[in-house]
């Protein structure tokens, strides 16, 4: 049979979509995909299109893995525009001049930006805000401009404004209409976020219709407005809206609305129906979408329709939205304006604060149909739960957005919620799928964030995701036992809390204070770690050695065998020909089997108990410290050579490797920590695998945060751009005292994170802003650890008491006859269980 | 009944164990508070001598050792393992006399 041929025009995060559910439907090879775009590169992140000023690097906003296409048979074709679709013979012509047969066609070409037909808008240094190119234009005229206009006070104007701001310039934005964000706020809030907006230092001009754009006598340009009021700028960018690229369906007779777009049906098809129409070029019950969610979701019915039996269909999608713009959090949902009849509002304005709430109800009282937020939208999910779920309203519907001591604060509670209310739009999950996933096993946000992508894109709903798993566990009758053990009735973060506040220095003192019982190997270890992190003693004084787990009780990693393996501290990779020979003797005369770790260092395997001193001795005799291989601490900062040697290098990121690591060694956590610097954005050290990754710019340092290798490898968030040496260590510090602060037992970072309500947001909020006002606690708290650092190797070997309890008898001076090694691959290796028992019949 | 001196009661951090050689016999002895316990220090799981360097812990009230390996418990007073009814590791009778730890050696096989 030969394969359906469909064809999809237009590479953005929509058409891409539809590329993935049709290979999502299981089907794929009985299609023959091609995509055509015009830009020169696949589908990127148009959404996060702001995103790139972060890194100016376009692969961070790429959305398609490398291999896609390859690996999918799609024909993909860049910078080719379709300019013509023969619906006669089926086939679409591109500008290179390719002629294409298609058996189905999808078109999802986007929009344009709407630019007002103003004179002089087509002059230099006019711009629009859609393409990675607009965007490399707009910075090379910034770096000559002082001052920047926006034209269009919409999301995406003030998305604009933002980027100009950013980029150092003196910030004006131009709208029509006499407020901003006239299609989502009303007129009392379109009040309270121009005052937010104008704090920033923006200009904000409403009522403002341009009726030329000319040269300027400071600035580049002078826009003259009909009011005869006048405005100087040197960069001007317009963002008054978009218009559907419909102009390849409309020359070919294809149906399109009377003011613009391709209209489609429920199936997404047009009046050809062998051609689909998705996203914002698509025009369906005369209604555009220019959002990202009900884009994604045409292109999922597209796609169904395509391959399956047409059983979805697209309804129309709530346009709702919650955004942080400029820092200042909006939300608008459904009737924002009160456009239904009878219809009545609340309102709640808090102008020291600047929050202002409203809320539009049914002319019964009983509905809720639309609500506006500014300034504070946690109210969001709740207020968008009971609109779009119907579910009738209290008796006073204004307890809804009244604050907590006004009498508000009066949550739905999750148990109100159908099945099929929709908790997360962005991925598509409803209430349903998340009793599944927990009827299932998952236990932690994390885990649902993991089986059903729940919260893993805006994160708005990762308060929701929190409540349902909680209301579920509890009627599944799991006991949410947060208790580390039967010793203590307490969290990780408890005990922290009880060992800094009541000054707590001893296991004893704090079983005695706040538990019961002996304690256990899961307490023990646990108050080991957080007595270490906030007082720093020795691990080994008398009192600590009971608590700590096999590899800290001996300071060196045991392996199967019951023997150790020793790694000295090689900061930032970086080591010596004397040390290595120096590692390289002592390996030889203790006949240890040397390995690289992945770490930029070297482990020596084999050794016994009792040789441990002797040979952290002779390490330190050579310079070296211990490495804490076996400790939940501080284990290694990898990095490239950076500028140094390399040639594209552009920071010293060896440098800064050992600083850091001489920093932070030593430094006890919930869990291993492990760090990296790379010189360049070539990212040699692979850092976005690291806890804390930190990657040079030009201008600084990028600090990524939460990556992990290991089973469920995960990628770090960029946390902050273009840092100075000193911001960077204060971040670093707080990140990582925070961590120690907060984490359950046994969390590394990205779970930790996963696990903290608002996620990556309020990390930057708590660390970059200091929003709980605890930063200054934490960088000294971080200097406490690091001024009582030692090597605890010798501080052990210095001790001859301490060394005593490392002899592998106590009675005897022999060593374990039950260790055993072979050779291979000249070294040693322990030998397995038949192994043994030949060498002891030898021997006998 | 023949009790042989192992070590000092010092030579055992407190709350901790440490491994002796007896006639050839590896045994692990425990200073758990004012007691001491000895049971063999040989880990039936992982093959390896290592139970005296394990964590102890109190496990409903029985006072165990947590394999420093795989972590399976080990009654200190039957030798009996919590994870797994059919496994149990020999038990010693140990004293303190004066600062010095004794064991009873009569039982012990010699190696």
């Amino acid at each position: 049979m030969s394969k359906t041929r469909v064809i999809l025009v237009g590479n953005g995060p929509v058409g891409h979509k539809f590329l993935e559910s049709i290979i999502e439907s299981g089907k794929s090879s009985e299609y023959e995909m091609t995509v055509f775009g015009e830009e020169p590169r696949a589908a990127y992140d148009r959404v996060q299109l702001t995103k790139w000023f972060e890194t100016r690097d376009a692969k961070d906003l790429n959305m398609v893995d490398e291999g896609f296409y390859e690996s999918n048979s799609i024909t993909s074709y860049l910078s080719d525009k379709i300019c013509k679709i023969d619906r006669m013979r089926k086939i679409v012509i591109s500008a290179s001049g390719l002629e294409v047969p298609y058996d189905k066609l999808i078109l999802a070409t986007g929009s344009f930006p709407f630019v007002p037909p103003v004179p002089g808008h087509d002059r230099d240094n006019c711009f629009v805000y859609r393409t990675i190119e607009d965007l490399e234009a707009i910075t090379a005229a910034a770096e000559k401009s002082t001052i920047g206009a926006v034209v269009g006070g919409g999301l995406l104007g003030l998305e604009a404004a933002k980027a100009l701001m950013d980029l150092g310039l003196k910030t004006h934005v131009v709208e029509f209409a006499p407020r901003l964000m006239a299609v989502q706020v009303d007129e009392g809030g379109g009040e309270i976020l121009r005052a937010k907006i104008e704090e920033l230092g923006v200009g904000v001009h409403t009522e403002k219709n341009t009726r030329n754009i000319g040269d300027g006598d400071t600035c580049f340009h002078k826009m003259s407005f009909a009011d005869g009021s006048e405005l100087e700028t040197d960069i001007l960018v317009f963002s008054a809206g978009i218009r559907p690229q419909d102009a390849l369906a409309r020359e070919c007779g294809i149906g399109i609305g009377a003011r613009g777009g391709i209209s489609i049906n429920n199936h997404c098809l047009t009046s050809d129906e062998d051609v689909y129409a998705i996203g914002e070029c698509a025009l369906w019950s005369n209604r555009i979408y220019g959002l990202i969610a009900p884009g994604n979701e045409m292109a999922r019915v597209a796609a169904e329709h395509i391959t399956g039996k047409g059983e979805l269909e697209f309804d129309g999608y709530d346009m709702s939205t919650k955004l942080k713009l400029m820092g200042v959090d909006v939300a608008s949902i459904g009737d924002a304006h009160g456009n239904t009849p009878d219809s009545k509002a609340y309102t709640f304005i808090d102008e020291p604060n600047e929050i202002y709430k409203k809320i539009v109800v049914s002319g019964d009282g009983k509905q809720l149909l639309g609500s506006v937020l500014i300034g504070d939208a946690d109210d969001y999910s709740n207020l968008l739960q009971i609109t779009l779920n119907n579910i009738e309203l209290p008796e006073h519907p204004d307890s809804l957005i009244l604050p907590g001591y006004a009498g508000g604060g009066s949550a739905l509670g999750v148990d109100a919620l159908p099945e099929t209310a929709m908790i997360c739009s962005c991925n598509n999950v409803t209430k349903g799928d998340l009793v599944c996933a927990v009827q299932d096993g998952a236990q932690t946000v994390a885990e649902l964030k993991s089986c059903t992508k729940a919260a893993t894109t805006c994160g708005g709903c990762t308060a929701l995701v929190g409540q349902v798993l909680n209301a579920e566990l509890e009627k599944l009758g799991v006991e949410v036992n947060t208790d580390i053990c039967e010793h203590f009735p307490y969290t990780r973060q408890d005990i922290y809390n009880l060992v800094r506040v009541g000054q707590i220095k001893s296991f004893e003192e704090l079983l005695e204070k706040h538990g019961t019982g002996q304690g256990c190997e899961i307490c023990k270890p646990l108050a080991g770690s957080v007595l270490a992190s906030c007082w720093n003693d020795y691990i080994l004084e008398d009192q600590h050695t009971q608590l700590q787990d096999t590899n800290d009780r001996f300071l060196a990693n045991m392996q199967k065998d019951g023997s150790y393996s020793i790694v000295p501290r090689m900061p930032g990779g970086e080591v010596t020909a004397d040390g290595l020979i120096a590692v390289g003797q002592v390996a030889k005369k203790y006949n240890l089997y040397t390995k690289i770790t992945g770490g930029q260092r070297v482990d020596l395997f084999g050794a016994q108990q009792h040789q441990l001193p002797q040979i952290w001795q002779e390490l330190i005799a050579a310079g070296f410290e211990s490495g804490h291989a076996y400790g939940k601490s501080l284990r290694t900062v990898k990095s490239c050579v950076g500028s140094s040697w390399c040639r594209y290098g552009v920071q010293d990121s060896i440098g800064k490797a050992i600083d850091i690591e001489n920093r932070y060694k030593g430094l006890r956590s919930p869990h291993k920590l492990k760090m990296a610097v790379s010189g360049c954005t070539r990212e040699c050290a692979e850092a976005q695998s690291k806890d804390v990754g930190i990657i040079a710019t030009e201008h600084g340092w990028n600090m990524y945060v939460c990556g992990n290798g290991g089973m469920k490898p995960r990628h770090a968030d960029l946390f902050a751009s273009d840092l100075d040496d000193e911001t960077l260590q204060k971040y670093i510090d707080r990140f990582f005292m925070f961590y120690i602060r907060s984490a359950d037992r046994l969390q590394r970072t990205a779970t930790w994170m996963d696990n903290l309500e608002g996620g990556l947001k309020y990390l930057q909020d708590v660390i970059i802003n200091d929003s709980l006002g605890i930063c200054e606690d934490l960088e000294a708290q971080m200097q406490q650890v690091i001024d009582s650092y030692q090597c605890e190797w010798k501080t052990t070997v210095e001790d001859p008491e301490k060394t005593k309890r490392f002899r592998t008898f106590v009675n005897s001076e022999q060593g374990d006859n039950n260790v055993v090694f072979v050779a291979e691959r000249e070294q040693i290796r322990p030998a397995t269980e038949n192994e043994k028992s030949e060498l002891i019949a030898k021997s006998a | 009944m023949s009790w042989e001196t192992i070590c000092k009661l010092d030579d055992i951090a407190p709350n901790t164990g440490a491994a002796a050689l007896v006639n050839g016999v590896q045994i692990a002895i425990f200073r758990a508070g004012e007691q001491l316990y000895a049971i063999s220090n040989h880990c039936p799981f992982s093959g390896a001598n290592v139970l005296a360097r394990g964590i102890l812990a109190d496990i409903n009230g029985d006072i165990c050792v947590a394999s420093p390996l795989y972590k399976q418990h080990f009654s200190l007073l039957t030798g009996q393992c919590h994870e797994d009814e059919s496994v149990k590791v020999d038990c010693y009778e140990v004293r303190l006399k004066g600062k010095e730890i004794e064991l009873q050696t009569s039982e012990l096989k010699a190696a």
